[in-house]
């Protein structure tokens, strides 16, 4: 039973991610018909922005300390941050330490801008080309992207901790009435599973009950009909598009203390993003969220020690098994509409 | 100690049976690559030589790779007498002479391995092909390793492997034309269960994640021998997607499984990640069957290290070697490695120096750069003053013997560099094993026409 719970635990942060990820990746989708293999990269620059940011707050000067010596057996070259003359030692340990909840305010008008600059400079001249050339200029653009991080950044992981107070793991299993130590999850894998709820709520609130996202909404039923109402709908898509990138970079910044940034890891969740939007129905916002939780879940399970005996190898093809069935059975995925795609 | 087994004789004999051989063999290269050969391939006219130097410039071991092309790059300035000789100057051989290799000056081509076989073969034979190298050094990955081993060996031209553990290597899938100066997963494994012994104890049960590849099975077979010949028990041994990013799914049940430490069987990405989980999961406080749970990482490296951060602080690993030796072989490659480029070599680094340097020795002492003959000068060759203590190149299975070091992740660092203390230097005796053990044949030395 304690097993059981804790892979559902870890399902549930595993497909928080994926949740977030396809939820951008539908919105672009959704209003604009474009099927973005960029996407990934955006969730990859969210997550550099916590490094750019970490780098900002630790730009430093040089101060000689003859006491020690570097590796070559000169004086050592300590570097001081700027912000620590600035604020003193203490505050600026405090800041830098809080670096990646800070990086959400950071990263919010970067990826706001990219996401703008993206669409404007490049995806609009896609609209009316077909689904295989949107796929080929954005994935494309994905690689460039991936590129341009590596040469500023390498190829090597950063490490991108979680503030001190989020570090350590809680005992989950006795809020259940488990025994002590049975349970313990990660603080900030449960922060991170908060967050992505707040973001997805966010989302679905803002859609439902903004006037501009019942525009938005309108345009996604019926574009032309919204047109000929006299409402530039391209522009809230455009704002759209913005928003999808705001939420795959958060996603990113959020996902760092997790795994250490390398310039790959949004390719490493493009696909099986895809997979999600694919089985939870294209263009359908709650049915990505849904999808990205069941199979978030279905490949915790199926990394358990006991299931890999029993079928070896099934922890890396569940996702694309459950996809197979979910499709054969559903062919729009779970909570897809009719029409979309099929022209 | 320097010693050449090299003789008239010899090179004759090897080179008669490996013509008959390349005559009985059917040829991967086309035929024009025989052209202008003096008894083999690539035989350099002219005053220069080239070397082809095969490294990840993309891919996930990019920086790693640039590190070997920086030491493959001081190495050639120091083969031509250029700097301040580095390793030139400790080496026990005294065959090299800061005048290019038997007089001609070094040159060399770089090609891109991405850390795939295939494009790792097909920049090999490209450099090999089109650019004319006598000899193909470099890499990061086993899977690279046995791959370029395998395109040399067929093509007739040396390969001295960069950075590859997998006892593969050098066992089943050794070749007479290839070399390993890096140490193998067995080593890992002899050299870290003593340490491990005396520091957790003997009574101890083990929990493996392994990457499910080559070399995490190598890996995990030698930790988990040596272990439990001195009384381990191995509880799980499970496998894990070399593409897998997040690791939580497979450290989560580690707890419950009754284990008291965890070995992680992943290099590069995999460890960073693998390692980053099970920190996160409390594993290093935790308390397991009434004692400190612990985490082992067979193999470590400085580069890969450092994206775990503070992550591996107190934890126990292998390598190669590393910058804050102290013997004099160590002392002037650091020396003129930092003083070039600002920073401590890894290990990557240091043995694709020692490689090219043994390449340059092995063909002066040889008096030919024909494959064979090189060969010959390598096997069974003893030397010192490069960073490892006395080695020996077993003739056998063309796999370096040395000291190895165990070493564990730093408290308290002084600088970004600063992330591992060697906790031992395992003596060479203590790691050396039977050639026979790994299976394999190495065949016949081609030297290409």
């Amino acid at each position: 039973m304690e097993a059981i719970v804790l892979q559902l635990l870890s399902g549930l942060d595993g497909g928080s991610a994926y949740a977030l990820i396809a939820l951008g990746l539908t919105l672009i989708f959704g209003t604009l018909g474009v099927v973005n293999f960029a996407h990934g990269a955006l969730f990859m620059i969210g997550a550099f922005c916590t490094v750019t940011l970490q780098r900002i707050l630790t730009l430093s000067h040089t101060v000689i300390d003859d006491t020690q010596k570097d590796f070559l057996g000169n004086p050592l070259k300590v570097q001081v941050p700027y912000i620590q003359d600035w604020v003193g030692e203490s505050a600026a340990a405090s800041i830098i330490d809080w670096s990646v909840p800070l990086a959400i305010l950071f990263a919010i008008p970067v990826m706001l801008l990219i996401g703008i600059i993206m669409e404007r400079g490049l995806i609009k001249h896609f609209y009316k080309r077909p689904h295989a050339d949107q796929i080929l200029v954005t994935f494309g653009l994905a690689i460039v992207l991936q590129e341009i991080i590596k040469y500023f950044f390498g190829a090597n992981p950063i490490p991108a901790p979680a503030p001190d107070a989020f570090k350590g793991s809680f005992d989950f299993g006795v809020l259940l009435g488990f025994d002590p130590n049975v349970i313990i999850y990660p603080y900030w894998r449960l922060v991170y599973f908060a967050f992505a709820a707040i973001i997805i709520a966010g989302v679905f609130a803002f859609l439902q009950f903004t006037t501009f996202g019942m525009v938005v909404r309108a345009g996604m039923a019926d574009r032309e009909t919204v047109g000929l109402l006299g409402i530039d709908i391209d522009k809230r898509f455009t704002m759209m598009f913005g928003l999808a990138a705001v939420v795959a970079g958060l996603a990113g910044v959020m996902y760092t203390p997790i795994n250490s940034p390398n310039y790959h890891m949004g390719m490493d969740f493009l696909v099986i993003s895809f997979v999600v939007v694919v089985v939870g129905g294209m263009g359908s916002l709650p049915g990505a969220v849904l999808a990205g939780f069941v199979l978030g879940i279905l490949q915790s399970f199926a990394s358990m020690r006991e299931v890999i005996e029993f079928l070896p190898g099934i922890n890396q093809v569940v996702i694309y098994l459950a996809a197979i069935v979910i499709l054969l059975t559903r062919p729009r995925g779970l909570l897809g509409k009719r029409g979309v795609m099929e022209d | 100690m320097s010693k050449s087994n090299f003789t008239r004789r010899g090179l004759l004999k090897t080179s008669a049976v490996a013509g008959g051989a390349a005559l009985a063999a059917p040829r991967f290269f086309s035929p024009s690559w025989a052209d202008g050969h003096a008894g083999y391939l690539n035989a350099p006219q002219g005053d220069t030589v080239t070397l082809g130097f095969n490294v990840p410039q993309s891919g996930p071991y990019a920086d790693e790779g640039a590190d070997e092309l920086r030491a493959y790059e001081l190495a050639v300035e120091h083969l031509n007498g250029g700097g301040d000789g580095g390793m030139m100057n400790t080496f026990s051989s005294k065959a090299l002479t800061g005048n290019g290799i038997l007089g001609k000056k070094v040159e060399y081509v770089t090609g891109d391995t991405q850390t795939k076989p295939d494009a790792a073969r097909a920049s090999a034979k490209s450099m090999i092909e089109k650019d004319g190298a006598i000899m193909i050094t470099g890499g990061s990955s086993s899977g690279v390793a046995v791959a370029v081993q395998a395109l040399c060996q067929e093509a007739g031209i040396i390969f001295m492997a960069g950075l590859t553990h997998s006892n593969d290597t050098t066992g089943k899938d050794k070749k007479a034309n290839g070399f390993r100066h890096f140490f193998n997963s067995y080593m890992s494994g002899a050299a870290l269960a003593p340490i491990l012994g005396n520091a957790y104890g003997t009574n101890r049960k083990a929990y493996h994640l392994t990457a499910d590849y080559n070399w995490g099975y190598t890996t995990e077979e030698a930790v988990r021998t040596s272990t439990e010949a001195m009384g381990w028990e191995t509880v799980a041994a499970v496998k894990t997607p070399l593409a897998q990013t997040d690791f939580k799914d497979y450290v989560a049940p580690v707890l419950q499984s009754g284990a008291d430490v965890l070995v992680l069987n992943h290099y590069g990405g995999n460890m960073v990640n693998s390692l980053t989980s099970a920190v996160q999961f409390g594993l290093r406080e935790a308390q397991a069957n009434g004692q400190d749970f612990q985490i082992v990482v067979p193999l470590y490296s400085r580069l890969m290290a450092k994206g775990a951060g503070e992550n591996v602080k107190g934890i126990f690993g292998s390598t190669n070697w590393h910058w804050s030796l102290t013997d004099e072989g160590s002392k002037a490659f650091v020396k003129s490695f930092g003083e070039k480029y600002g920073f401590p070599p890894s290990q990557a680094a240091h043995t694709c120096y020692v490689q090219t340097l043994l390449y340059a020795d092995a063909a002066e002492r040889a008096g030919t750069f024909n494959p064979c003959g090189i060969g010959e000068a390598l096997e069974g060759f003893e030397f010192d003053g490069m960073g490892n203590g006395p080695t020996l190149y077993r003739a056998e299975d063309h796999q370096c013997f040395k000291d190895v070091l165990v070493v564990k992740g730093k408290e308290n660092p002084s600088s970004e560099f600063d992330l591992l203390e060697i906790v031992e230097v395992t003596p060479a005796a203590q790691v050396t094993y039977d050639a026979s053990i790994f299976g394999g044949e190495l065949g016949t030395c081609n030297p290409g026409a």
